[in-house]
């Protein structure tokens, strides 16, 4: 059980705000953390870690890391970090970045396996791709069998068909290694897979805590199929208007009535659903 | 005849030892530090650079003489003096030299990526064994530079070197002071020999930190 409570006032690109958080995860919760860039997630982490200062308690299992009278160093906090940009010892081979955190060549050698770098493991970190440099860095904060993991937007660099696999084994380290962990994503699909719970913040603060599929399933009718897109182009076709869509990374046509088009603005955020639909999977 | 320059040598390698363990952890807190006492510190270390020799040494001659509280001390419990011998000749050259090391050694530690400490740390790292499996490694060139630049600027050294030691043949008489005074008595001939040699030692040690930092950037891919 890890018990937070805290309080930080944040120098923003929109000028200062405070973050106040309060929140309890449960021994081997994934939990995500999601919000608008500037809204605190990354500084919370930190804060987890020891490497900011704050105010508040945090008590992880049983023991103080933050109260009035002390702060744990990162040192002693057993956290296992994944930074968004790696953050590899560069001077180390692959091998050696991982046997540096402990000298457990076994247990090295299991998560090089997992992560399939096993062939990689004389190889310096700045002759790696992303996605190989990210594997390592999470094989690496998994040296030390960590009771908390903080994955810092470790995805948001890699592209899609690398993201999918490495979620895919994200998901699998947690559960062989019976952590806690916490990780900001923005990307909703990702959360849906990994998290059990998701945690959203803004301007500091906990706006929404509760199960992905009822937080991220934006259903507030009797709709059976749900979108949200930018509005990119509306444009008049002989007596109706099409408007072209961006869905993620996909683009759909939609005809609209003339009533309909002129109540939307090109670039504004739309919901396209609806309900009588029998969709084809293939 | 090559008395002098190993004198210089001499000089100049113990010069950089005792300069990398003083010059390290400055560096380092230097590197790492948002105090506001840091230009103030920076100033300090920088001037040996500006200042004439002259005034470094002569302020080094004053605090170093028997006179004075420090060269007291000395005289009274090793009945030792601190200037006109090999030692005040340290002495001043580590001062002197004090940027030459420091600067570097900084630079390359501001240069590291701060996230990469943050993740020694994380791993239950002390501080020293970041400096010393993390930070120095990653900044191999800068550490080279500090080291090649400290002993080729010791061993060129002649103002400070002239007026804490002055020309004492075997105990301050290094090279540099050797060639000024050759040339006063008009030996061409063996100052032109003396200066070659300096020459050619100095563009051997450049040339190979030039081809050792470029060797060492290919090996980890920059």
């Amino acid at each position: 059980m890890i018990d937070i409570k805290i309080n930080k006032e944040l120098l923003g690109a929109s000028g200062s705000l405070i973050l106040d958080v309060e929140l309890q995860i449960q021994k081997g919760e994934f939990l995500a953390l999601s919000g608008d860039s500037g809204s605190g997630k990354t500084t919370l982490l930190r804060i987890l870690a020891g490497l900011e200062k704050a105010n508040g308690n945090i008590k992880v299992h049983q023991q103080e890391w933050l109260n009035a009278k002390q702060t744990l160093p990162p040192q002693k906090r057993s956290i296992g970090f994944v930074f968004q940009e790696y953050a590899l010892f560069d001077n180390m081979t692959v091998i050696q970045n991982l046997l540096f955190i402990a000298k457990d060549k076994n247990l090295a050698l299991h998560l090089l396996e997992i992560t399939e770098l096993t062939t990689l493991q004389n190889r310096y970190p700045k002759t790696l791709s992303g996605g190989q440099k990210q594997r390592l860095s999470l094989c690496r904060a998994l040296m030390q069998k960590p009771k908390l993991l903080l994955l810092d937007e470790p995805l948001s660099a890699l592209d899609s068909h690398i993201r999918s696999k490495l979620q895919t084994q994200i998901l699998k380290l947690h559960k062989e290694f019976d952590t806690t962990t916490i990780m900001v994503s923005h990307d909703p699909s990702e959360i849906y897979k990994l998290a059990s719970r998701v945690v959203m913040l803004k301007d500091g603060k906990v706006t929404k805590d509760g199960k992905p599929r009822e937080l991220l399933l934006k259903q507030n009718g009797s709709q059976k199929f749900s979108f949200s897109g930018e509005l990119l182009e509306l444009k008049k076709v002989d007596i109706v208007y099409v408007a072209f869509i961006a869905i993620g990374q996909q683009i759909v046509e939609v005809v609209l009535s003339k009533e309909e088009a002129s109540s939307h603005k090109v670039g504004e955020r739309v919901t396209i659903s609806t309900k009588a639909f029998s969709p084809i999977l293939s | 005849m090559f008395e002098p320059f190993l004198l210089s040598f001499k000089l100049a390698s113990i010069t950089v030892a005792i300069l990398f363990f003083i010059a390290l952890p400055l560096a380092w807190y230097l590197s790492q530090t948002h105090s506001k006492v840091k230009p103030f510190i920076e100033a300090l270390t920088a001037l040996p650079i500006v200042l004439p020799p002259s005034v470094l040494g002569f302020y080094i001659l004053v605090a170093l003489s028997q006179n004075s509280p420090i060269g007291a001390l000395f005289k009274d419990t090793f009945d030792m003096s601190l200037v006109f011998n090999f030692t005040s000749l340290v002495i001043a050259s580590c001062f002197y030299s004090l940027p030459f090391m420091v600067q570097p050694l900084q630079s390359g530690f501001e240069s590291l990526n701060k996230q990469m400490l943050e993740a020694s740390y994380l791993a239950g790292k002390s501080k020293f064994q970041t400096i010393f499996f993390v930070a120095l490694p990653n900044i191999k060139s800068s550490l080279l530079t500090a080291l090649i630049i400290t002993f080729a600027h010791t061993v060129g050294e002649f103002g400070v070197v002239l007026m804490v030691g002055g020309s004492i043949p075997g105990e301050t008489k290094v090279a540099s002071v050797a060639i000024y005074e050759m040339v006063e008595t008009m030996n061409y001939s063996l100052a032109h020999i003396y200066s070659a040699i300096m020459i050619g030692i100095n563009l051997v040690v450049l040339l190979s930190v030039y081809i050792f930092s470029a060797k060492h950037n290919k090996k980890f891919g920059l």
